[in-house]
């Protein structure tokens, strides 16, 4: 009885659906928490943020052009994936973070709650966020919420599901496709949920996950003319520098603050428009 | 045909003059800083003279104001936030602010005046739009003051600490009173820089602001110019700046005040007004007229691209002309006056510089062929026809009562055209067919769509763009986000 070598997985990029190797062809090794060797995780260059930033505004329009009601069932079905795999993910933080088991499912047990959390958002937006506005004039004038295009994310470093969840749940809720850079130390459990959009209807293109060196990555996805919007909580130290490079364009930025409020990363990512239609006979 | 006759006979009927007076305005020789409450001198004593556009004759001496004011400004808002306005209840803010409103609505007249000298916009505007408006905000704003646990950012909403606040010289009372109301509502001290070329109004709202007994240093006024915005944007103690002008501005101030301050920008615009065949033709052409031509086109969210649908684009542009052709030019006194004198010698040399390449790239120009008066700066109302999506009079913010004409024929080419743009703050819609305008709505990417309508502000309508016309909305309830930390 020969012991059952085990199959390996490659831990690829997920651009428009797909799971391209980086075009460089490079890859760089990603340790647990202990310091042993997890896997060659694909290391993502300019270009494949670019191809992530074209088919994220490709399919932007498609996914806010979904009813609410839709975009909260796809949302859900993600959280219903990631559920049926919670002991592969748990197993995944629990590695990568160097938690106790018992912790690290319950960090998955949190993030998937998360998902939920948002997946109930879709629908309640317009009307928490939106509203009428009672003019003095014979208009009716009314302010809806709409997404403000593709963001750009810069996960969290160091909660590898939760954080990351955080980061691109919140403005694909609101209607937003995002190209999301993972943790640089500790990208598998971000990737192995993204791959769980594939089976998640959500369409091609609304969340691409890019793996690599972030000071390498950041800086080029935060100056790109079709990014709408960065959230650089992942991006400790070098935040300020990329938060001045994101007004070349007139970028809208978030950081994390201490005392959060829980709809301020919704918000961040949320345009108000607001029309005036005439009222007459 | 018939009908350009008779109307080029109506144009041409003179009318009396009705000039408002200016002695109305009861300007002083020299304003001060208005800091900590009070009228002072800038450290440097350095003065400059506020112009009457229409004359080019001075108006008034104002102070410059060096970094070293400013950090006097900012610090007497800190402590006037510390010590008198944090511990202000929101019921006593309102009544402040309401007291505010009441005062601009006593001195609407005369704020009227002095905001046209200084501006050059026709008193029809300034009395009509500018003034009421601005009173209004502050009455909106004050009801807030005492409810903000209910505008939904949570049950406990702070202010943010100190705001800076840079305003533009195209609506310099109505941008202070858009920038201080929601601030002051919200429980905010604050720094206002007016506009280089418009401070008069302000130091005139500095005088209402004495006379409404507000605690010293939670408003301070400091004029001058870019140098003195720079210093105010750079200033460590200021947490917030909120910046209305031009997007290259904009981006300057973004990248100074990184994430270390809170940013809200209003910035520009290039709005297309779609105009759908089935809408009715005058009602179309006084919108474009309202569109492009309100304020000497000095509006950053101007109706500045015209698109109409080809089958009736010469029918319009016929009627369009001829309109264009009866607007009055000149005196921004004149009760009759429709267009009023651009606001500064160097607005009229980028106007000029874009207007010469809506030519030399091809497009058709119409100018109006109203007399212009000889001194002051003036420029006549100007259509482009035949203008492409690559012309830089197409893609290019001009401020000036310059409108380019383009075609469409489809909706998604409409919206598509719209859409080409980096700015993103309003736009136009004019159909009769209230699905096809709201179709259309949803898939614009700009802040405000008026349909069938063009240019209506109001204090309880968030205002603001997308994309490169800036971020954060100013009036409603969406404007107090700005002021909160949330």
């Amino acid at each position: 009885m020969s012991e059952r070598l085990d199959v390996k997985k490659t831990y690829k990029l997920l651009v428009n659906g797909a799971f391209p190797r980086s075009e460089s062809g490079r890859s760089y090794p990603v340790m647990s928490a202990g310091g042993d060797f997890l896997a060659n995780v694909a290391q993502g260059s300019r270009k494949d943020l670019r191809d992530a930033v074209v088919a994220a505004r490709s399919a932007q329009s498609k996914w806010w052009a979904a009813s609410a009601y839709n975009r909260g069932q796809v949302l859900y079905r993600w959280a219903e994936m990631a559920e049926s795999r919670g002991a592969e993910l748990a197993e995944h933080v629990r590695v990568a973070e160097g938690l106790a088991a018992k912790d690290a499912r319950a960090s998955v047990a949190r993030a998937i709650d998360r998902l939920v959390w948002y997946a109930g958002w879709t629908d309640k937006v317009a009307q928490v966020l939106g509203g009428a506005n009672p003019v003095a004039g014979p208009f009716f004038n009314f302010s809806l919420p709409a997404p403000s295009g593709v963001v750009a994310v810069v996960a969290d470093q160091d909660s590898s599901l939760e954080g990351f969840v955080e980061c691109v749940a919140a403005p694909i809720c609101v209607g937003n496709a995002v190209v999301a850079i993972a943790s640089e130390r500790r990208p598998t459990p971000a990737i192995t949920l993204a791959e769980m959009t594939v089976t998640s209807d959500l369409p091609a293109g609304v969340l691409n996950v890019v793996s690599g060196v972030t000071s390498e990555l950041a800086p080029h996805l935060v100056v790109h003319e079709d990014v709408d919007g960065v959230d650089l909580t992942g991006a400790g130290a070098a935040g300020d520098d990329l938060a001045r490079r994101a007004a070349a364009s007139i970028k809208r930025v978030y950081r994390p603050r201490d005392d959060e409020n829980p709809l301020r990363r919704l918000r961040s990512f949320v345009e108000t428009s607001t029309v005036w239609h005439t009222i007459g006979q | 045909m018939t009908d350009l006759t008779l109307s080029s006979r109506l144009g041409a009927l003179p009318y009396d003059p009705a000039p408002e007076s200016a002695t109305l305005a009861h300007l002083r020789q020299s304003y001060g800083l208005f800091v900590n409450g009070e009228f002072t001198a800038p450290e440097s004593h350095e003065q400059f003279a506020s112009l009457n556009p229409a004359t080019e004759e001075p108006l008034a001496s104002v102070a410059m104001a060096s970094p070293l004011d400013v950090d006097r400004a900012v610090v007497a808002a800190r402590r006037a936030y510390d010590k008198v306005w944090s511990k202000t209840t929101g019921t006593e803010r309102a009544k402040y602010l309401f007291r505010i409103a009441r005062l601009i609505q006593e001195r609407a007249r005369e704020l009227a005046v002095v905001e046209t000298l200084d501006n050059g916009k026709p008193i029809r505007e300034s009395r009509d739009v500018d003034v009421p408006l601005a009173a209004a905000h502050f009455f909106y704003y004050a009801g807030w003051a005492d409810k903000l646990e209910h505008a939904g950012f949570g049950p406990n909403p702070r202010p943010v600490g100190v705001a800076g606040q840079i305003i533009p010289w195209n609506f310099p009372l109505l941008m202070a009173a858009w920038k201080l109301a929601p601030a002051l509502a919200a429980g905010n001290t604050c720094v206002l820089k007016p506009a280089e070329t418009t401070p008069l109004s302000a130091l005139v709202l500095a005088e209402i602001l004495q006379q409404a007994d507000l605690p010293e240093g939670v408003v301070n006024i400091v004029t001058g110019d870019g140098t003195t915005g720079a210093a105010l944007v750079d200033h460590p103690g200021v947490d917030k700046i909120a910046f209305t002008g031009s997007t290259d501005v904009g981006r300057l101030i973004q990248e100074r005040a990184g994430s270390a301050k809170r940013l809200t920008l209003e910035l520009g615009g290039k709005g297309a007004n779609i105009v759908f065949e089935d809408a009715p033709i005058d009602e179309v052409v006084e919108g474009i007229i309202d569109g492009i031509f309100f304020n000497q086109g000095h509006v950053c969210c101007a109706g500045s691209r015209l698109l109409v649908q080809e089958s009736v684009a010469d029918e319009v542009l016929r009627r369009l002309l001829r309109r264009v052709d009866q607007l009055r030019v000149g005196d921004p006194l004149d009760k009759n006056t429709d267009v009023g004198a651009i606001n500064s010698s160097a607005q009229l040399d980028r106007i000029r510089e874009l207007t010469s390449w809506g030519e030399r790239e091809g497009a058709t120009r119409y100018t109006s062929s109203c007399a212009l008066p000889d001194k002051g700066y003036w420029f006549a109302p100007t259509v482009f026809a035949d203008v492409s999506q690559s012309h830089r009079i197409a893609r290019e913010e001009i401020f000036g009562p310059v409108l380019s004409v383009l075609t469409f024929r489809t909706p998604e080419e409409a919206v598509a055209k719209a859409n080409n743009s980096k700015y993103g703050l309003a736009c136009g819609v004019w159909s009769e067919k209230g699905s096809r305008t709201l179709w259309v709505a949803q898939r614009l990417r700009a802040g405000v769509i008026w349909a069938n309508t063009y240019n209506k502000f109001d204090p309880t309508s968030p205002f603001g763009g997308v994309r490169e016309s800036g971020f954060g909305r100013e009036g409603g309830r969406h404007g107090l986000e700005a002021y909160l930390d949330v």
